[in-house]
């Protein structure tokens, strides 16, 4: 197989590349700056610079897309050229250059409209009600991505859901630091219960859909470890894997909403540098349920997670030197 | 589609014909009969037709029917609404009961609903008639079941006593047929729900329609506005789905379609002087006549209903005693919208029609009747103590048996005097002691039947038992008569023990037991004799469920079976003639004197079982010389709590005792073995039964530690004679019939013996469930009835029982079926975790486990349980949990304070746990007391 992964430069994109490459595969990557990951080529570029895609996708017969922009505020327009119209642009010089798999990474974000999910199946894609520019944007792309499915070339849309691993800069790392800081709160009591991913059942996961991509092609499937989890304990598990001390203070998510949209905004048009404490999405991720039925994810792709949490948190606290 | 219409109504000729109208009858609009509009929801086109039939008057008249079933049907179901709705009623029976293989006939009366508006009144001698020429048009055959609701209840009962009377009737064979092939029609039944059976002269309209009868007032209400139908279609639990409600009003939209509603109302026979008087007195007289056939029948009651209260049920009852009953709880006058009538109704005609029906008798018990009194006459020149009453300053009353015996005899004299017939219901709200042992003892000698509830149900679940059980008289201390009173409790009064004449007046009471004893005593002296004892087979009382697993029921116990289930504790608890039993368990009251043991009421409230204290229990004990107590968990638990206030006397006393029982909830090892530290001699025994079968098993401590730990709570084996079952679970959590008597299998436990309940109080379906089993193979011979008992548990290699929890409770995932004690106990077992309820989120495939607890360190709020005690019980229980919450207090049952009310904690957890903002599980001054 030769495989080009986009956005090799985050956790699982990484991880992804490493996988592919160990298993023998011809790998290349995609991203801004050098991925510093041994035995792939690298073409260093933007999902917004077609010429530079042109000559990621040139000879490969698979790809897998996770290159995104991954963030929860900032003006709207750059989520758009990132998300949509990178993507649009990867899935035409793909398809144009003979590519005949292609692994759409999305998020179950993109079917969350607020509600609390609860053991439900993968819902599909819906932009018009997902909350946040990220979701929003991850919607259209994942519906634009399954569109383009045609014979000769199979595209599988892949949801990993909360991915957590050793050297993750987007979650674990945020809120040991939030945590260290005082500045993480419970919302509520923090039982509403959220799956997860160990990185490495995720990869997994990606490496199955690309390779049973003739199967699983013109679908979703959100990807999780099967093992829900409360807010409350998931953050209690990082910190302690992070060696600093859970969070106990606790805010009314109603409030925690308000302010937090309150704060997008002023974080938005302010362009300030750091990610603010609480937008309006991040309380409604973290104050409502969303776990999944993992039944047809399992039996399609033929996977099955290999890492138990438990297993993962241990393997977290390592990579944390712990 | 249209049936031939004949030019005669069949059957009636000149002499039996109703009478026109009445002389006042103004002509009313009149309308052709249509066919409903498209799209009512639930109804399907296809079903409605046109149907030409004469009427009473012998003119042919156009009806709109529901119709549906197969070619070939079992046989017809005939449906008659009632005021002021029409066939959409009955159109999930429609649609169950063709499906089902029934033709299901469901008509709208004349002047009603979609049929014809002919300009007449019609009184229910007309209705009857009319019905009579709609199923001749009809050709109905085979089977016929009369089904009616409210007033088409009335009219289904007419009509059905009608066709009793016409015998087997050949149909009217339209024109042209060989006479040869006519077809037989039979009545096979008759159903009726929320109706009545005959209105006494005296009465007044029921409920609400008294206002609308008013002069002036009736067609305001009825016909020229639609307030009457409004309201009645505003009495459905919950409220109707808004396109229901308009499909109701759909063919009454203007005042003269309303005509109908108006008339029915005005039809309601209040007074001697009713046109329909003689007709509803003709009804009356027909059910009494339909209730001497046998015929199988069935009546269907809501209890919230304004207008048919319990007294209509009570009447039926009275007039078809052969019916089976079934009162649906919080549903209430329009039945088929608040409960599923459908499934009640075809379920009955499988048991009663279906090809299984069977008309053998049950098996008759070899063993001889002793009647519940023999040990009591036995002992009439006896001054040894019968009941022992202990107050807070020692012995308050010692009754010796030649003194409760002749106080029986006195007082089933008196009760007969007062009026008391065999069969009616007497509440007794009597507390333990002698006044409770001889009214009870009274009571059933006379054929009466007693019914007990327990004080634990609350006011509100006493109040519902006894207008249920449909009371005649109530017994009640002064207490339980200013309560009867205020909640409209039904019943004539008598009041037991001191009374003032304030509460007797202010309660209607005229007479207390004390009266009624001195009335027996003279009616005994004139050389009354008592009438025969009542037959073995006869109801003798009805025993109220402690309602901590769903609405409390009446379980109805014959003579027979109460004897039995005195011998079966006695053997049990292995006491017998002579020895002394320290009990405030009420049905002591009872079991004691039929076992010839003394029965010694410790000093205490006994609505409040955790008020016992061991100075108490300790003077009971030495007052007697008893050396037996049976106590609840609850006063057990007080009991030790109290144990530092003990004299040295009361120390000495307790040593005393061999025999402890604790029963009624599971009773915690530790709480038995600190027992023992009071009482050396007693192996305390907790035998495990239920208010339907008591005991079922039997286990001592001793047996519990040998039994080591298990999946569930080990509760020994079943007593002598008795035989305990499984009904194997099904991937779905579900028990079914046949039964296994191999260990290791998981199900639900059913218990076969003598002593297990005659049957359910007015709960036929609730009955035919808990009865429904196949005998499991090797169960070895003996008469004997199984009983359901809603726990799951299994059998282990030695025979022992172990109960891992209640069938509802079971949580069903996507892979298994997880009964809930034996994790429950492991998660008990983490350090930190007083007590667990687990639980399952979710949808059924994904559905994951969780567990809710209570913590050794009382959490004041809701807390998520930290990482490591997280860990910790997941490790215990082997389950990948999803959460392990802490809350302050778990919801109770208020009588044990032991049953956990899985069914809310799974509720308020599903809503945590999706992350809804929840209240606090029990409301904090609730918690307070509910902590152990």
């Amino acid at each position: 197989m030769r495989v080009l992964v986009t956005g090799a430069s985050g956790m699982l994109g990484r991880e992804t590349a490493r996988a592919f490459a160990r298993r023998g595969d011809d790998v290349r990557v995609l991203q801004r700056r050098p991925s510093g990951i041994d035995g792939v080529s690298e073409v260093l570029g933007s999902l917004t610079d077609p010429a530079s895609v042109r000559a990621a996708v040139a000879d490969v017969d698979t790809v897998v897309h996770l290159a995104a922009k991954v963030s929860i505020t900032g003006p709207h327009p750059e989520y758009v050229a990132v998300n949509v119209e990178g993507t649009r642009t990867l899935v035409e010089e793909a398809r144009g250059a003979g590519v005949s798999r292609f692994v759409m990474v999305s998020s179950p974000s993109v079917a969350h409209a607020g509600a609390a999910l609860v053991g439900e199946g993968t819902g599909p894609a819906d932009p018009s009600s997902a909350h946040g520019s990220y979701a929003i944007t991850k919607g259209q792309a994942e519906l634009l991505a399954l569109a383009a499915d045609a014979p000769g070339f199979a595209v599988v849309a892949i949801r990993p859901h909360i991915v957590l691993g050793p050297g993750d800069t987007q979650l674990v790392q945020r809120i040991a630091d939030r945590a260290r800081a005082g500045r993480l709160p419970l919302l509520d009591d923090g039982t509403a219960l959220i799956d997860t991913t160990y990185v490495d059942n995720a990869v997994d996961a990606l490496l199955a859909a690309a390779d049973r991509a003739e199967v699983a092609h013109g679908q979703a499937f959100v990807v999780t470890n099967g093992e829900p989890r409360t807010v409350a304990e998931v953050f209690a598990r990082i910190c302690q894997a992070a060696g600093v001390a859970a969070p106990t203070r606790r805010v009314p998510s109603a409030a925690a909403k308000v302010a937090g949209s309150l704060v997008e905004r002023v974080w938005t048009w302010g362009r300030l540098p750091d990610e603010p404490p609480m937008t309006r999405f991040l309380a409604e991720q973290l104050s409502t349920a969303h776990w999944f039925d993992q039944r047809r994810t399992r039996e399609v792709l033929q996977w099955a997670p290999r890492v138990p949490l438990d297993e993962g948190f241990r393997r977290l606290a390592a990579g944390f030197g712990r | 589609m249209t049936a031939s219409a004949t030019p005669a109504p069949p059957g009636s000729s000149p002499g039996t014909r109703p009478h026109a109208p009445s002389p006042g009858s103004t002509l009313r609009p009149a309308r052709p009969a249509t066919l409903p509009p498209a799209g009512l929801p639930g109804l399907d086109p296809a079903w409605s037709r046109l149907v030409q039939a004469p009427d009473a008057g012998g003119t042919v008249r156009t009806w709109h029917v529901l119709d549906a079933g197969p070619r070939e049907p079992r046989g017809t179901l005939l449906c008659l609404h009632g005021n002021p709705t029409w066939s959409y009623l009955w159109r999930d029976l429609v649609a169950r009961g063709a499906a089902a293989g029934w033709r299901v006939v469901a008509v709208d009366q004349l002047e009603m609903g979609f049929s014809e508006r002919t300009g007449q009144r019609r009184g229910l001698a007309h209705r009857v008639r009319d019905l009579t020429g709609l199923v001749d048009a009809l050709e109905l055959t085979g089977d016929v079941v009369a089904v009616g609701q409210d007033w088409g209840g009335v009219v289904a009962t007419g009509w059905a006593a009608l066709e009793h009377a016409r015998g087997l009737v050949a149909a009217q064979a339209p024109a042209g047929r060989h006479a040869a092939a006519r077809p037989v029609r039979r009545l096979a039944g008759l159903v009726v729900m929320n109706t009545a059976a005959a209105h006494d002269v005296d009465d007044a309209a029921p409920g609400p329609l008294k206002l609308a009868t008013l002069p002036g007032v009736l067609p305001l209400v009825t016909s020229r506005t639609d307030a009457f139908l409004r309201t009645t279609l505003a009495l459905t639990h919950p409220p109707l789905e808004r396109a229901v409600r308009e499909a109701y009003r759909a063919p009454y939209r203007h005042a003269a379609d309303r005509a109908g509603i108006e008339d029915f109302v005005a039809d309601v026979p209040v007074g001697p002087a009713h046109p329909s008087r003689p007709a509803i007195d003709q009804v009356a007289a027909g059910a009494e006549e339909l209730g001497r056939s046998g015929l199988p029948a069935l009546v269907l009651w809501g209890p919230r209903d304004p207008v048919f209260g319990e007294g209509y049920l009570r009447d039926w009852r009275r007039r078809l005693p052969q019916a089976d009953v079934h009162r649906f709880e919080g549903a209430g006058h329009l039945l088929p919208e608040d409960a599923d009538v459908a499934g009640a109704v075809l379920r009955w005609l499988d048991v009663r029609l279906g090809a299984g029906a069977s008309t053998a008798a049950v098996e008759e018990d070899p063993a001889p009747h002793v009647p519940l009194w023999t040990r009591l006459d036995e002992r009439a020149d006896s001054a040894e103590p019968a009941v022992v009453e202990m107050g807070p300053a020692g012995v308050a009353r010692r009754v010796p048996w030649s003194l409760l015996q002749r106080r029986t005899q006195e007082l089933a004299a008196g009760l007969l005097e007062f009026g008391v017939e065999p069969g009616q219901r007497v509440s007794l709200l009597v507390p333990p002691g002698a006044d409770l042992t001889a009214v009870m003892y009274a009571v059933v000698r006379i054929g009466a039947v007693g019914v007990v509830a327990d004080a634990g149900l609350g006011l509100g679940g006493l109040t519902r038992a006894v207008k249920g059980a449909g009371v005649d008289v109530v017994i009640g201390v002064s207490r339980a008569l200013v309560g009867a009173r205020a909640l409209g409790w039904p019943g004539r009064r008598i009041a037991a023990g001191p009374v003032s004449d304030t509460v007797l007046r202010l309660t209607g009471t005229r007479v207390t037991l004390a009266d009624l004893a001195a009335l027996g005593a003279r009616r005994l002296a004139d050389g009354v004799a008592l009438p025969p004892a009542p037959e073995p087979s006869a109801e003798a009382a009805v025993l109220f469920t402690s309602g901590s697993t769903g609405p409390a029921k009446g379980v109805v116990y014959t003579h027979r079976q109460l004897s039995q289930l005195a011998q079966a504790m006695g053997a049990t608890i292995r006491i017998g003639p002579g020895a002394g039993l320290v009990s405030a368990f009420a049905p002591f009251a009872l079991f004691g004197p039929a076992l010839g043991a003394t029965c010694v009421v410790p000093a205490m409230d006994v609505t409040k079982p955790a008020t016992l204290t061991a100075s108490a229990l300790a003077a009971a004990v030495a007052a007697s010389g008893s050396t037996s107590a049976f106590l609840s968990p609850a006063a057990l638990v007080n009991v030790l709590a109290t144990a530092d206030g003990l004299d040295e006397g009361g120390r000495a006393a307790l040593r005393g005792v061999e025999v402890l029982l604790s029963a009624g909830a599971p009773v915690p090892n530790a709480l038995l073995q600190q027992a023992r530290t009071l009482m050396p001699l007693a192996d305390p025994r907790s035998p495990y039964g239920a208010t339907e079968v008591l005991p079922a098993t039997d286990v001592s401590l001793d047996d519990v530690l040998a039994a080591g730990p298990g999946e569930g709570i080990c509760v020994g084996r079943p007593i002598e004679g008795a035989v305990i079952a499984i009904a194997p679970l099904d991937a779905d959590g579900r028990a079914g019939a046949q039964l296994v008597l191999e260990p290791g299998v998981t199900g639900e436990v059913v218990v076969g013996a003598s002593h297990v309940k005659d049957h359910y109080d007015q709960l036929w379906l609730t009955q035919t469930d808990s009865v429904s089993v196949t005998a499991p193979d090797g169960a070895g011979d003996g008469a004997r009835r199984w009983h359901r008992t809603g726990d799951v548990g299994h059998l282990d290699e030695q025979g022992r029982v172990w109960i891992e929890g209640r069938l509802a409770h079971v949580v069903v995932t996507g892979t298994e079926v997880v009964t809930p004690v034996g994790v429950e106990q492991r998660a008990e077992s983490v350090p930190g975790i007083a007590r667990a309820a687990l639980v399952g989120v979710g949808p059924r495939h994904a559905r994951q486990l969780a567990v809710v607890a209570e913590a050794t360190a009382p959490v004041a709020r809701t807390t998520v349980a930290d990482p490591d005690l997280a860990q910790a019980v997941r490790a215990a229980t082997g389950r990948n949990l999803v959460a392990v919450l802490l809350v302050p207090a778990l919801p109770t049952d208020v009588r044990h304070n032991s049953k956990i009310d899985r069914a809310r904690v799974s509720a308020w957890a599903g809503r945590a746990l999706a992350g809804d903002r929840v209240e606090p599980l029990v409301r904090p001054r609730t918690a307070k007391g509910g902590r152990r």
